[in-house]
């Protein structure tokens, strides 16, 4: 008898070799063609001006052998249905690849002809490592560290002396210093894990612009990954800075555009043009990426909400911790004292924690316009800052509750097909927020809006 | 260059019009139909059960009691709100609803960016005579949907839809 694991690789390398011998794919003037499947014969045809993306990703097996994996995308909304892999390709002739299948996205003045934009817009640089571990991933994988290093002692019968050694610190020094020191310590091991993950992630990355018209984002250690996005998809940029980045003058710069994977798990990375890094050069790259002389729409002076929106955030918070308050009192009262000194402990704790993101939610509201854009920013935990060409807008979704109609708030959405699908305005004032909708899209909302304060025109129909 | 400030000027607040058309009455019963049944699928079996297990009966008879009022009083008074909010319009540049009470909803697409117009109809929606007309651009959270449209109302609405949308020749996204 043969080892199982001999008929398993034997198996799976004659399942290589065979899906490699029946799949084949050529390029005519209209279409990309590929054939391929065993059991079922399957012929894609992919037209050539719908092409765009052709991503290149080659893990450290494939980078050995000099081949990668060519994902090439349609950007059509329907699964995966847009999408074809091919796998493996020699790397020449994957940029070979890509370079015809992306050749319609040219600008008119020629393929090669050189362009005062083009060349390199970003380049990694190592200090941003310590953005890494600033990351609501270090906690997280902390915590599977524990929960890791628990799973693993079960499978021996140690879970028992585990959980007994860790009880035991415990009786050396007082309870609160021993939990602060564990978690400082499991936080020490996320931190160290997520560095990990960014190094593999972004190691080597540079964000260029080439002649074909594609700004083009390489990146990664051990699995390299190029990722091409024509220029002619990008309907603005979104400048995202989550809460601790923030705190240490960290931003990030993702692409709005269409066509991106919206499905694919990575959809979030492969929008990222720029990894974390300091707010100067996310400014800077942003301006680059849209092609602004100097200061990105992403930076402009934006319109403050009124204060009745730092209100609406301020009872809203109060209201979470109410009401996680209440259910711990609630508790307390019919089963242990000890759960009313949890819930006064925490209110310490929680209420100006909720006050002090509500404060710096309310500062985060703005939007304005700029010649082209529309420009939008909200958040705390992650505040996003997005330019939307104003062409882009597809159409407006307005939002109001009768607390907000009270309060004389708005909320107006932009959907657009590119990026997220909407950016939204929270809590303008109900004026502003029109106005802005109204001279953002021309004659667009101008039909339905009345009022005595409805502004001049902006543009003459036709 | 930046958005307007508040005007401090006296008078009427910029709004949006209410849209012109109502839905087709039939669509209070729909919605009532529909709370009426959404109700029923937590009470009747918590009633059933509560009628067969008598010890857990008051455990049992209590939350359906409970369902049953509130959503008696949603069916019996949310469809006769909706209906005085839910209201549509298509002029020849743009679709234009509203929909929501206590969150008001207004959306518009301009039929330059229109994708696909469709036209639905439930099961409970054939039995009123009535279809939901959806309008879809090019962005995935933009559908404009309008419920509640008589069902020739809206095939003809559909039809002459796609006849404005191919006559504006402009890329979608």
């Amino acid at each position: 008898m043969l080892p199982g694991f001999v008929v398993a690789v034997a198996a799976g390398a004659a399942s290589g070799e065979w899906m490699w011998r029946v799949t084949s794919y050529h390029v005519d003037p209209e279409r990309f063609h590929v054939n391929t499947g065993v059991v079922f014969r399957k012929r894609l045809a992919l037209r050539r001006e719908r092409i765009r993306s052709v991503d290149l990703t080659a893990d450290p097996v494939l980078r050995m052998l000099g081949v990668v994996t060519v994902r090439v995308g349609t950007g059509e909304h329907a699964g995966t249905e847009g999408t074809v892999t091919l796998w493996p390709v020699r790397q020449e002739s994957a940029d070979a690849l890509r370079g015809t299948l992306l050749a319609h996205a040219a600008r008119p003045d020629g393929p090669g002809a050189e362009d005062a934009g083009d060349g390199m817009l970003a380049r990694v640089d190592r200090r941003w490592i310590r953005f890494a571990p600033l990351s609501f991933l270090s906690p997280t994988l902390g915590g599977a560290a524990a929960g890791g290093t628990l799973q693993v002692a079960d499978w021996f019968g140690m879970q028992v002396r585990v959980v007994e050694t860790v009880g035991s610190w415990f009786g050396v020094a007082p309870a609160l210093l021993v939990s602060a020191a564990l978690a400082v310590g499991l936080l020490l091991v996320g931190g160290v894990a997520t560095v990990a993950i960014w190094v593999e992630y972004w190691w080597n990355h540079t964000l260029d612009r080439r002649p074909d018209g594609t700004l083009q984002v390489q990146r990664g250690l051990l699995t390299t990954r190029s990722i091409s996005l024509e220029e002619s998809r990008l309907r603005g940029v979104e400048v995202v800075e989550p809460l601790a980045a923030r705190l240490a003058g960290g931003a990030r710069v993702d692409a709005v555009a269409t066509g991106l994977a919206t499905s694919e798990e990575d959809k979030t990375d492969s929008r990222t043009l720029l990894p974390v890094a300091p707010k100067e050069v996310a400014d800077r790259v942003a301006a680059d990426v849209l092609r602004e002389p100097s200061t990105p729409p992403t930076a402009a002076q934006l319109t403050p909400h009124p204060p009745a929106a730092r209100g609406r955030r301020l009872r809203r918070a109060f209201g979470t911790v109410l009401a996680a308050e209440a259910v711990l009192v609630v508790l307390g009262l019919l089963l242990t004292p000890v759960l009313l000194h949890v819930a006064w402990i925490s209110a310490l704790v929680l209420v100006p924690l909720a006050v002090l993101l509500a404060l710096d939610a309310y500062r985060a509201l703005g939007h304005t316009l700029t010649g082209i854009y529309l420009v939008a920013r909200s958040g705390t935990v992650r505040r996003a800052t997005v330019a939307l060409q104003r062409r882009a807008v597809v159409g407006w979704t307005v939002r109001q509750s009768v607390l907000q109609r009270r309060a004389g708030l708005i909320t107006v959405v932009a959907t657009t097909a590119a990026g997220r699908g909407a950016y939204a305005v929270r809590d303008a004032a109900q004026q502003d927020g029109l106005t802005l909708a109204d001279a953002a899209v021309p004659g667009l909302l101008r039909p339905f809006l009345v009022g005595a304060d409805l502004p001049e025109r902006v543009l003459p129909p036709g | 260059m930046t958005a307007p400030t508040v005007d401090e000027s006296p008078g009427p607040a910029l709004r949006l019009r209410p849209p012109r058309h109502a839905v087709d009455p039939r669509a209070v019963g729909w919605w009532s139909l529909q709370l009426w049944l959404l109700t029923a699928v937590p009470v009747v079996p918590l009633g059933v059960l509560g009628l067969l297990i008598a010890p857990a009966r008051p455990w049992l008879l209590l939350p359906a009691v409970v369902l049953a009022a509130v959503g008696a009083l949603a069916a019996l008074t949310l469809p006769r709100l909706w209906f005085r909010h839910h209201r549509w319009e298509v002029t020849d540049e743009a679709v234009y609803t509203r929909t929501g009470w206590f969150f008001q909803e207004w959306r518009v697409a301009p039929l330059s960016r229109v994708q696909t117009v469709d036209t639905g109809r439930g099961p409970l929606e054939q039995r009123f005579g009535l279809a939901t007309l959806t309008v879809t651009t090019a962005s995935a959270k933009g559908a404009v949907k309008v419920e509640g449209l008589d069902a020739e109302t809206a095939a003809a609405l559909a039809a002459d839809l796609t006849v404005a949308t191919q006559a504006t020749p402009e890329d979608a996204t």
